[in-house]
């Protein structure tokens, strides 16, 4: 064994020996969430609460954990507690009321508090949970869950001894498992058993849940890399149609915490690279694993590290993280940031040895404090154990990373702009060519890519190129994370692979819309996407089907629209959005979207004309086609799709002067129904321009020349006698 | 604006002379205005000037620089400053018109602060709790599920409490 | 250098791999519209006027920063590109006052010129249009706004060209605005006034303050004696004001129109830049007598003195005292002149002719102002902008006119003080002068071929008598902080420095004559500027007289009137003092 791979064990010893993980086998764990979402909802005093309970009791095997983000946000602040030898319980909106409820009853009682339970998987506790994966990968044969239900009633086993899930990809399916047909994972026991025949199925549940032994045959001793997601989460239906590669330790580890990040193989692939001191074959792995660029323009990752080797001879070479995540509604960097930094640091530092780079940079939003607080300890404690600094693990590689903050300027996302603003300048793009690759930070060919293309990297490493390109479709491979918003039940993160559907994302995990309302379009990409309506809701995620539908894959916003969403208003927000964050450089993007906004205001306060909408559409194609970045090229995008997909929606606006959702202020007319009006005189005093004429007792009318709109006498009136149009 | 009005903080300048000795001095700009909005809360002009002689950039280009990032804020804040995210998922559930209500009521726009500098509002990009939408925070404190019509209760209250907190420290 | 085969509306050529598509198209003829393009100070792609469709690619690309490769194919008037190219510059005007008729660059104005060009007949997408107000506060130096199509120029070539940095860039998205440090005013900036961000602005976002005015108002005061003088490059770019190429002496035609405008006398502040030569080289050579504040550096060029002040006050002491020509006129008109006459200064009107935006407010300096008379020694100045629209706004037809002579005795001047029009021009004329002093012969040496070039900075020793004189020329203040920064640091001990705020000297100043729109010739232009001094050294080489101190009516005026060279007189009317500025220029 080399030098690097030596000094790494050695660390791993050091960070985590064995009897560690004995010891906290015997402890009751409180794992709280610890992003800046979590803490929001309120996790900090969550923690205090537990803190005084724990003191209180006097009990020294009870311990608190902080995480990242799972995801899970509309059900925050979400506590797990794990007792020795049982399912995980996770309790969703644990506010400070509900801690001591918590606290008695399930971690000094033993008896899980049903009520509080995430998502209310279920009202009982089961003393296994069996997950088989379900992905098309794995082949998953139906026959083997019916087989498992047969021998649970064969044996009287109970619904509630044993629970059965199907899980979405669990990554397992590396080269040498992909000829078997079934894989299952048993908790809490921990094991994954593989198998090929009903036989084996049957001979593993007679040896296990019978016999209560480990069938040693059938098991599998690879650790895949979303076990430990798998084995907290899996239970829980918003997770299991999820793929967590990027996210895999999110909502695990503690980010805060080397030793668990390594624990969960972190560093393994850094010192395996440095151990075969192949450069090229760890830029050949990234190329064939298929892996694209994340933040939104999609091009391969691969390719990119490859040119910024060959096209300029200039030693000195930089990476860069982008972590200028700055799509309204996206939040995915911020949680890969605050929920596993040193994966992003791993992934880096390994691009960095393969092109060569000394010194990466991260470029991160000042707006994401918390996150910038992670990466810079996730950054200071790898350097203290020299997995970044001069020759890293006793290589001959040395590297470091600088962190460099953003100052709300959402074209710094463009890799240009971001050079320009690391090197302390407005965040203006350049022309390209030349692109970074060749020249880039201070004229150094440099590479750029974003949080999740980083965090990516050492898992392809881990698990190979072939394992990763399996997942995902014929362009697309991988998995994508989406920030899913809007009108959606289960708002927050999820990871799915390449292919999932719309459909699949927002029904099957999701969970649907709210308030028994119906879909009306998807936005994706943020302000540089588009909206898919819901007649293309089967379109799935990838690069081309998205840009084919009119929007783009972007940096994984999703925003659910649904039939009270005003489609004019939506495209009126984007362009506010893009017109405010242009950075005035080139004159389509600053004038032409001024102008846009301009066209779109007119349709939502009712003075467009037809001719309008033929000028919008001249001014988008224009702009879409002049613009000097990507900022500029992608905005009309919110424009053209929901011209194309809901034009009618537009003409109605037009025309009729009428807003259909009734968002569009200026267009709504209040009127009073003569016959319900009782002429109490209630909507004539709240009226802030006095437009209610009236006598008392007798109906009243309202002056539409004067109306501004506001709505309070809508709000007012207690006998409905007034009616919104 | 004279050297002897430079009044900019020793822990500042020593950051100052910590980035001058680094390979790209220049690139600190925007992390050192950064320090000087955290300390002070805002960029004044004296601030920046002086910025601009000590680490040898233009002064326009130190001005062109903060007034480009929206982050930057280049007058004081209001006792209770005021940020109402305006990310996608708060628009959906109607931020605009919680905004809306507090220009109404306050009578100032984006980015400014009332004459008697209790409030100052802005408008944030996605503050990251989508989930309580639409959120706005005053100070260190996230307020979820703002409706427009609770704004003037909410200033009241407020007023009420910075009276309060007057009066004690008076 | 490998070549590569393009093709251009079915034109097949081989250029150069790192050609632009601009460059190949202007190579074959084929001029395509823009407008933030310039050779030196953009390479930007900001106002996308230039875009061509190239075969393959589903974007514009604009051909002044896009390079060719093996193959392409570029298609550069195709109905979508002209219809492209005419919205965009209908944009443009959409935030642009569009108040042609009202405005000074009516007619030499690029975006009128390319809507014109490019067909913008009607307004598709017209909407509220920026506004800001006007900013007068400077003297020299007229900002608006509004008229800003941010292409960018003004900054490179305050930042890049003159190395002031006054401008940025700020906000940004449809509210970037062009603005000193702070938006502040360019009077409460470290703006130097040379006026060079408005030769390269394409439209009239800087323009100079205007000061003819005044100056019709005095002209038409029958009470009032009013006095031309004109700097040295008038002569050699007005006749451009009136359909002539760069380098054509206009001297007797200028003077005639000066007089037909109803100036009563009309000198040549040559016959100041002869007197400068004699005061200055008596300052030197005492200075390298002494050993004491050397180099000695030029004073005349009043943006210079500006950046001096602003950007390296301990320099100060360095720079020569004299006034400029400019100013010494002024004074002697006002002195000298008027007891000569028997005027009364406070009835005389002097008006400088400059090519120069900075000598306006050099006139407004209360160091050129009479103290006990509460007057300044010159009372107006235009640039030959001005000039030129003064002649054409009186009807007069320049080029029908007869030639005419400067007044005497202040119209007087030697070779020497027509050439401090170019850069190098006043240390050559200093040298000639010198040379004389030191080596006590006459008719030695009257050409330095060293100090004449363009180029923005030389260094040379030149042999004077048993002395060596390390000198250096800048012109363009970029350069200027260079050479001063090695005297600062001590890198470099040279004798004498000239420094003119412009490229090219005052004959490239900032009140010059500005390019025709469609001449192809860019402002900055260096075979424009070697024109223009062309015509200045041809005037010097054509007078029997061209040492400075050699001008029988300075020798005159000095027995007459102020004593001798350096003397008591001398000092308190031809010298002055500088300060240092804020703000304080990096």
């Amino acid at each position: 064994m080399g030098k690097i791979l030596d000094n790494f064990n050695k660390l791993r010893n050091e960070l985590d020996p064995a009897s560690t993980d004995a010891q906290k086998q015997e402890k009751i764990i409180i794992q709280i969430g610890s992003a800046t979402c979590e803490k929001a909802a309120g996790s900090d005093a969550v923690r205090a609460e537990f803190e005084k309970l724990i003191n209180a009791s006097g009990r020294s095997d009870i311990i608190i954990k902080q995480t990242g983000c799972t995801g899970r946000c509309s059900q925050e602040p979400i506590v797990g507690v794990f007792m020795p030898d049982n399912i995980p319980v996770k309790y969703k909106q644990v506010y400070v009321d509900k801690v001591p409820q918590i606290f008695q009853e399930h971690i000094l009682g033993k008896k899980p508090v049903t009520s509080l339970m995430l998502d209310k998987t279920t009202d009982k506790l089961y003393s296994h949970v069996v997950t088989f994966c379900s992905s098309s990968n794995c082949k998953i044969n139906e026959k083997f869950t019916e087989v498992f239900s047969k021998k649970m009633k064969e044996y009287n086993l109970s619904d509630d001894e044993i629970r059965i899930l199907q899980g979405g990809c669990i990554g397992l399916c590396s080269a040498e498992e992909r000829d078997n047909n079934g894989v299952m994972m048993v908790f809490p026991e921990n094991v994954i058993y593989s198998f090929k025949t009903v036989e084996e199925l049957e001979q593993i549940f007679d040896l296990h849940f019978i016999k209560k032994k480990i069938d040693e045959d059938h098991i599998r001793h690879t650790q895949h890399l979303t076990e430990q997601f798998i084995r907290f989460y899996g239970d829980v239906s918003f997770f299991n149609k999820q793929t967590r590669i990027t996210l895999r330790n999110c909502g695990i580890i503690d980010p805060e915490d080397l030793g668990d990040y390594i624990h969960a193989k972190g560093f393994e692939a850094l010192s395996n690279c440095l151990d075969e001191g192949q450069p090229d074959n760890i830029i050949d792995t990234i190329s064939k694993s298929g892996l694209r660029g994340r933040g939104g323009g999609g091009y391969p990752t691969g390719l990119k590290w490859k040119q910024t080797v060959t096209e300029n001879p200039d030693p000195i070479k930089y990476v860069i993280c982008n972590a200028d995540e700055g799509d309204p509604g996206a939040f995915m960097d911020r949680s890969a940031l605050e929920g596993d930094p040193f994966s992003i640091v791993e992934g880096m530092t390994i691009g960095a040895y393969a092109i060569r780079a000394t010194k990466g940079f991260v470029y991160i939003r000042a707006e994401y404090p918390l996150a910038i607080k992670r990466i810079e300890n996730a950054i200071n404690k790898a350097r203290e154990k020299n997995l970044l600094g001069k020759n890293i693990l006793g290589s001959d590689f040395s590297f470091d990373i600088e962190i460099r903050l953003g100052a709300g300027a959402f074209v710094c996302g463009e890799e240009t702009a971001l050079i320009h603003s690391i090197e302390g300048k407005r965040g203006q793009p350049r022309m390209r060519p030349p692109y970074p690759s060749k020249v880039g930070l201070w004229g150094h060919p440099t590479c750029i890519n974003n949080v999740e293309t980083w965090a990516n990297v050492p898992a392809i490493i881990l698990y190979g190129a072939d394992w990763f390109s399996r997942i995902g479709t014929e362009g697309s491979k991988g998995t994508k994370v989406f920030a899913l918003a809007g009108k959606v039940k289960n708002t927050g993160l999820v990871e799915v692979p390449m292919g999932t559907t719309l459909r699949e994302i927002i029904y099957d995990i999701g969970g649907g819309i709210p308030d028994n309302k119906s879909l009306k379009a998807v936005q994706t990409g943020g302000p540089s996407g588009g909206c898919i309506p819901f007649d293309k809701i089967d379109t799935i995620v990838d690069y081309e089907t998205l840009k084919a539908a009119g929007s783009m894959m972007g940096s994984g916003g999703m925003i659910i629209l649904d039939e009270a969403d005003c489609i004019v208003s939506t495209a009126k927000f984007f362009l506010e959005f893009t017109k405010d964050e242009s950075c005035g450089k080139c004159l389509p993007c600053r004038e032409g979207t001024y102008r846009m906004l301009e066209i779109l205001e007119r349709i939502t306060n009712g003075t467009a004309v037809m001719e309008d909408l033929d000028k919008l559409e001249r001014l988008s194609n224009l702009v879409k086609r002049t613009s000097l970045c990507g900022l500029g090229q992608s905005a009309p995008n919110p424009i053209l799709s929901t011209l194309h997909n809901f034009r009618e929606e537009f003409e109605i606006h037009i025309k009729e002067k009428r807003c259909p959702t009734q968002r569009c202020q200026q267009l709504i007319t209040y009127t009073i129904v003569p016959e319900l009006c009782t002429g109490c005189l209630l909507c004539q005093r709240r009226c802030p321009v006095s437009c209610i004429n009236g006598l008392p007792k007798k109906p009243h009318t309202i002056i539409q020349e004067f109306c501004i709109k506001c709505g309070e006498c809508f709000n007012a009136c207690k006998f409905d006698a007034i009616i919104k149009r | 604006m004279f050297e002897e009005d430079y009044n900019l903080d020793k822990e500042i300048t020593d950051y100052i002379d910590w980035c001058k000795e680094q390979e790209h001095p220049e690139s600190y700009l925007i992390a050192i205005l950064h320090k000087i909005q955290e300390k002070y809360g805002y960029l004044s002009q004296e601030n920046m000037y002086e910025v601009a002689q000590k680490l040898r950039v233009p002064t326009s280009f130190v001005s062109g620089v903060a007034t480009f990032y929206h982050y930057f804020r280049l007058k004081p804040r209001g006792y209770f400053h005021i940020s109402i995210c305006l990310g996608t998922a708060c628009f959906v559930k109607g931020a605009d018109l919680v905004l809306k209500a507090f220009q109404n009521e306050l009578g100032i726009e984006i980015g400014e602060t009332t004459s008697d500098g209790v409030f100052s509002i802005e408008g944030a990009r996605c503050i990251g709790v989508c989930a309580l939408a639409p959120v706005l925070m005053i100070n260190d404190a996230v307020y979820g599920n703002v409706k427009p019509t609770q704004v003037s209760e909410l200033l009241s209250s407020l007023r009420a409490k910075y009276n309060q907190e007057k009066k004690v420290s008076a | 250098m490998n070549k590569v085969n393009i093709q251009i509306d079915d034109i097949n050529l081989e250029v150069p791999e790192n050609s632009t598509i601009m460059e190949a198209c202007d190579k074959v003829g084929i001029h395509i519209p823009r407008l933030c393009y310039h050779p030196i100070l953009s390479n930007e792609g900001a106002c996308r006027i230039c875009i061509v469709e190239v075969d393959g690619i589903y974007n514009y690309l604009p051909s002044c920063s896009t390079y060719v490769f093996d193959g392409m194919k570029i298609k550069t008037n195709s109905p979508e590109i002209r219809q492209a190219r005419r919205d965009l510059v209908e944009l443009m005007l959409d935030n642009h006052p569009m108040d042609c008729q009202l405005c000074v660059r009516n007619g030499n104005c690029e975006l009128q010129a390319l809507s014109y060009k490019l067909g913008v007949r009607e307004r598709l997408f017209e909407g509220v249009r920026k506004s800001y107000e006007l900013d007068l506060s400077s003297d020299s130096v007229v900002r608006n706004a509004e008229k800003c199509i941010l292409c960018g120029q003004c900054i490179r070539v305050c930042a890049n060209v003159q190395g002031v940095y006054n401008l940025s860039q700020h906000h940004r998205g449809v509210n970037t605005i062009v603005t000193p440090a702070f938006l502040s005013s360019m009077e409460n900036s470290v703006c130097v006034k040379c006026g060079q961000c408005i030769n390269v602005c394409p439209t009239a976002a800087f323009t100079e303050k205007d000061y003819t005015e005044k100056i019709w108002a005095a002209l038409n005061d029958p009470d009032i004696f009013v006095i031309a003088q004109t700097a040295p490059s008038i002569r050699a770019a007005i006749a451009e004001g009136f359909g002539h190429p760069p380098g054509v002496n206009g001297t007797g035609q200028m003077i005639t129109a000066l007089r037909r405008l109803g100036f009563d006398a009309v000198f040549d502040t040559n016959f100041g830049a002869d007197l400068t030569i004699v005061e200055e080289s008596v300052e030197f050579l005492k200075r390298l007598e002494s050993g004491e504040k050397l180099p000695m550096i030029t004073s005349c060029s009043p943006g210079w003195i500006k950046f001096l002040e602003h950007f390296f006050p301990e320099l100060i002491p360095n720079a020569s005292t004299c006034k400029s020509p400019m100013q010494m006129v002024s004074t002697l008109l006002k002195t000298y002149y008027a007891e000569k006459n028997n005027l009364d200064p406070k009835k005389i009107f002097v008006v400088g002719v400059m090519p120069c935006t900075a000598k306006k407010f050099e006139s407004r300096r209360p160091e050129h102002y009479n103290v006990e008379g509460g007057y300044p020694y010159t009372d107006a100045v235009i640039t030959t902008r001005e000039l030129i629209w003064m002649i054409k706004a009186y009807g007069i037809d320049f080029n029908h006119l007869p030639k005419g002579n400067f007044d005497l005795p202040l119209g007087f001047s030697t070779g020497a003080g027509d050439i401090f029009g170019s850069t190098g021009g006043v240390m050559e004329a200093t040298l000639r002068t010198c040379q004389a002093k030191l080596t006590g012969i006459q008719n030695q040496e009257l050409e330095y071929f060293d100090v004449r070039n363009v180029e923005g900075l030389r260094e040379a020793s030149i042999k004077i008598g048993d002395k060596v004189l390390n000198i250096a020329i800048a012109n363009g203040l970029n350069n200027a902080k260079t050479i001063l920064n090695r005297v600062k640091n001590k890198e470099k001990e040279y004798h004498i420095v000239e420094i003119m705020a412009c490229l090219g000297g005052c004959v490239a100043g900032g009140g010059q004559p500005i390019p025709d729109v469609g001449e192809f010739i860019y402002p900055l232009d260096k075979n424009m500027i070697k024109l223009r001094a062309k015509a200045l050294y041809d005037i010097d080489e054509n007078k029997s007289i061209r040492r400075a101190h050699e001008n029988p009516y300075i020798e005159k005026l000095y027995e007459e009137y102020l004593g001798k060279p350096g003397g008591e007189l001398a000092y308190k009317l031809l010298h002055t003092h500088y300060h240092p500025r804020l703000p304080k220029g990096i």
